[in-house]
């Protein structure tokens, strides 16, 4: 098996007492929430409860009305997205329709302005990490469901972030690939070290892939 | 019923093929073409065209994008304002636009190359903010959102992510103004100087003020030519390079952060400045005569006399009278043609095509070349109609048709043929059968196809620069003709007939929205209940 993680200590999330509200109405009335490093903990709720707005607000994309992130005993409330090195995969992949399933992968990096030969070293890399040896230059509108989702997941690991976000990742695929695809996440996930928190509304789901569960009310 | 396809297509053998036929044999001798190549000045015009197409063109899409993406990706008020002030513009008759820029610009300016731009960008924003908008609205907010939580700043996501995914919309707008730009006349007669004369001016200038017809001709198929290609070229590019965005359905606008409001707030209040202050300049002008406030100008509309005894050559109430018995006669004509049409070709089924396509030719053609060609056709007796008052509407009508037929077309042919079926075994004989199933249904496009004739027929420029006798102006051709004299009541004339130009256009305009709006949902409202 190939290393492909440098692992530096474990990020620590911590959120605290974030409230969000829509038009007036609040969607998170001061949720609060732990997660240790190496730890992979799944958020569950009803659907309305507020799950993806809390990724949202740890990933930076919806300012909080109050309330903190801290990453690593650093709070990163008012730090922009692209500085807080929280990855996301998103419920329906954003690939970037224009680009090749390589570059896809290499965008954080290519954005990161690592050189294009250690770039593709870590592409391939990737792309046998999540079994996708090969596919290097295809077309993202080729690519099955579950591709997809693989690539999603490849792209968001590529710049090594402190924090993995993980919104739903894999609603919308058959029962059968469904469960495959949870275990090898789950392994992909240890095996890179990557503090995690799993959105989902699947009490299996959340059962089979994190160590804790955490509910939102 | 197939007979009925005789008169439009008359229509157009007789004022668009055969002129266009003698505007060939014209340009295409060799002496003219020889000359007309020799000729420094050739050269010259030709590369200003197109030089000052590319520009207004770059110009145009760098400044539209920032509106574009406020309007695109948030909601905030004033944006519908904003969209409809922007379509006004672009559907203000040409003179008007560079006669606001003349009004805006202080005297040194008003006839330089600055002017000509300006009023190209003002103009024609409304094509980049709807085209690229349109795709700019469906791009997933998220996907931005997947950029930068791989570690892209803002200007990286635009560059790698949001700049090709819009590309081909980009590249559509681009063809649009430049095709607009490239064959600009109204505004460069207003804004330009000898020096800076597109293709289109030169035509008019060697026919009408040189009386050089050969050079002329050659000059408009050159023109012709050139446009052919670009349309060529631009619909294969687009061809190629279509790519499809997989979209979800009508994205959510985000919740802007503070900086982002602060942004958006300062583009829209930017692009009102930039698109207002010429209109409001136009109408302050026109009130100032001697550095102070006065009527003046609007009250000497009713004049054409400098002194008692010593006329103006400009009848301003004059001009303004006929343009609008000229755009009543237009509509009329465009009516009964666009209609007669419309019957035809959906009765016509397959064959019907090639009267469809001949109705939009005229489109494709620049005015000036219509005006030209029906001056030097019908200029020998038995054909002398030059001196005929319909001629110029004719004209108008000639590239107000194809509005006509394209809004109501559609209606006709989505009409249920079951439902005439039905009108005929309840014992109506045809012709009646045909009345109470399809009048009904077209009635409404036809209105609308009359509004949007009556607009073009009272800002029409290019055609009528060559088809109006001197005395008996149309607005736009007093406007610029007030303009080019000397003499602040003159100027605050022009800009009073502007005025009232532009007020009369965009009101038309907004009326047919409306109703298009009431329409369709009128029509949404029935479809429900059945």
């Amino acid at each position: 098996m190939i290393v492909v993680f440098d692992i530096i200590g474990l990020a620590v999330l911590d959120v605290r007492d974030v409230h969000v509200s829509f038009d007036g109405k609040p969607v998170l009335d001061g949720a609060s929430l732990h997660v240790s490093g190496g730890e992979v903990v799944a958020l569950v709720g009803p659907s309305g409860s507020g799950k993806s707005t809390l990724l949202r607000v740890i990933a930076g994309l919806i300012a909080p009305e109050r309330g903190s992130v801290i990453v690593d005993g650093v709070d990163v409330t008012s730090v922009p997205t692209h500085r807080r090195s929280i990855g996301m995969v998103f419920q329906d992949e954003q690939l970037f329709p224009h680009l090749s399933v390589g570059d896809n992968i290499g965008f954080g990096l290519k954005v990161a302005g690592i050189p294009s030969h250690a770039r593709r070293q870590r592409i391939t890399e990737l792309l046998e990490l999540v079994g996708l040896d090969g596919l290097l230059e295809r077309r993202i509108d080729s690519l099955s469901g579950g591709e997809a989702k693989r690539v999603a997941l490849a792209r968001s690991l590529a710049p090594s972030p402190k924090v993995l976000l993980l919104d739903e990742p894999l609603t919308g695929l058959d029962r059968q690939l469904h469960d495959r695809l949870a275990v090898e996440v789950c392994e992909i996930l240890a095996r890179s070290g990557t503090t995690a928190l799993w959105v989902t509304h699947d009490g299996n789901e959340a059962a089979a892939v994190a160590d804790r569960i955490e509910t939102l009310k | 019923m197939v007979a009925v396809a005789a008169p439009p297509a008359a229509f157009l053998i007789i004022f668009y093929a055969w002129p266009l036929a003698t505007l060939m044999v014209r340009g295409l001798s060799a002496d003219a073409l020889v000359d007309t190549f020799s000729r420094d000045r050739t050269w010259r015009v030709l590369w200003f065209t197109l030089w000052q197409a590319g520009v207004s063109t770059a110009l145009t899409l760098v400044v539209g994008l920032m509106p574009t993406w406020a309007v695109s990706r948030f909601t905030f008020p004033g944006r519908r304002m904003l969209l409809s002030l922007l379509t006004a513009v672009f559907v203000l008759p040409t003179v008007v636009v560079g006669a606001a820029f003349n009004a805006l610009l202080p005297n040194a300016l008003d006839r330089s190359i600055w002017a000509i731009l300006g009023a190209h960008v003002v103009f024609n924003l409304a094509v980049v903010v709807r085209t690229v908008g349109a795709v700019w609205e469906q791009l997933p907010v998220d996907l931005d959102h997947a950029a930068s939580t791989l570690g892209a700043r803002p200007s990286q996501v635009f560059w790698h992510v949001t700049l090709p995914l819009l590309r081909p919309a980009l590249a559509a707008a681009a063809a649009i103004v430049f095709l607009f730009t490239f064959t600009s006349f109204g505004v460069i007669r207003v804004l330009g100087t000898a020096s800076r004369s597109t293709i289109e001016v030169e035509v008019w200038r060697r026919a009408t003020q040189l009386g050089d017809i050969g050079g002329a001709a050659v000059l408009s198929l050159m023109q012709l030519l050139v446009l052919g290609l670009m349309v060529i070229c631009s619909t294969s590019l687009q061809r190629r390079h279509a790519r499809t965005v997989s979209v979800s359905a009508a994205q959510r606008r985000p919740v802007p952060s503070a900086r982002q409001r602060l942004l958006v707030s300062g583009t829209v209040g930017a692009t009102l400045v930039v698109v207002a202050a010429p209109l409001l300049a136009l109408v302050e002008r026109s009130l100032r005569i001697d550095g102070g406030y006065s009527l003046a100008g609007w009250r000497a509309l009713g004049n054409d006399q400098t002194r008692t005894g010593i006329t103006t050559g400009v009848d301003p109430i004059g001009a303004l009278i006929r343009s609008v018995t000229t755009a009543l006669w237009a509509t009329g004509f465009s009516v009964l043609i666009g209609a007669a049409a419309v019957v035809a070709i959906a009765a016509l089924g397959r064959s019907g095509k090639w009267l469809d396509t001949g109705l939009m030719l005229p489109l494709g053609t620049s005015a000036i070349t219509i005006g030209f060609g029906m001056l030097i056709t019908f200029d020998t007796s038995p054909f002398d109609w030059r001196a005929s008052w319909w001629l110029v509407p004719v004209g108008h009508a000639l590239v107000s048709v194809p509005f006509v037929v394209r809004s109501a077309l559609g209606v006709v042919r989505s009409i249920d043929p079951d439902l005439r079926a039905a009108a005929a075994t309840l014992g109506a004989p045809p012709i009646h059968a045909w009345a109470t199933t399809t009048l009904p249904f077209i009635r409404r496009p036809l209105a609308t196809g009359a509004g949007l004739a009556a607009a073009i027929s009272l800002g029409e420029f290019g055609a009528t620069s060559f088809l109006s006798r001197s005395g008996a102006d149309t607005l736009p051709i007093a406007i610029e003709r007030l303009l080019a004299r000397t003499g602040q009541l003159f100027h605050a004339q022009a800009f009073a007939l502007s005025t009232i130009l532009a007020a009369a256009t965009v009101t038309i305009v907004i009326l047919i929205d409306a109703s298009d709006r009431r329409f369709r949902h009128h029509r949404v409202g029935r479809a429900r209940r059945s």
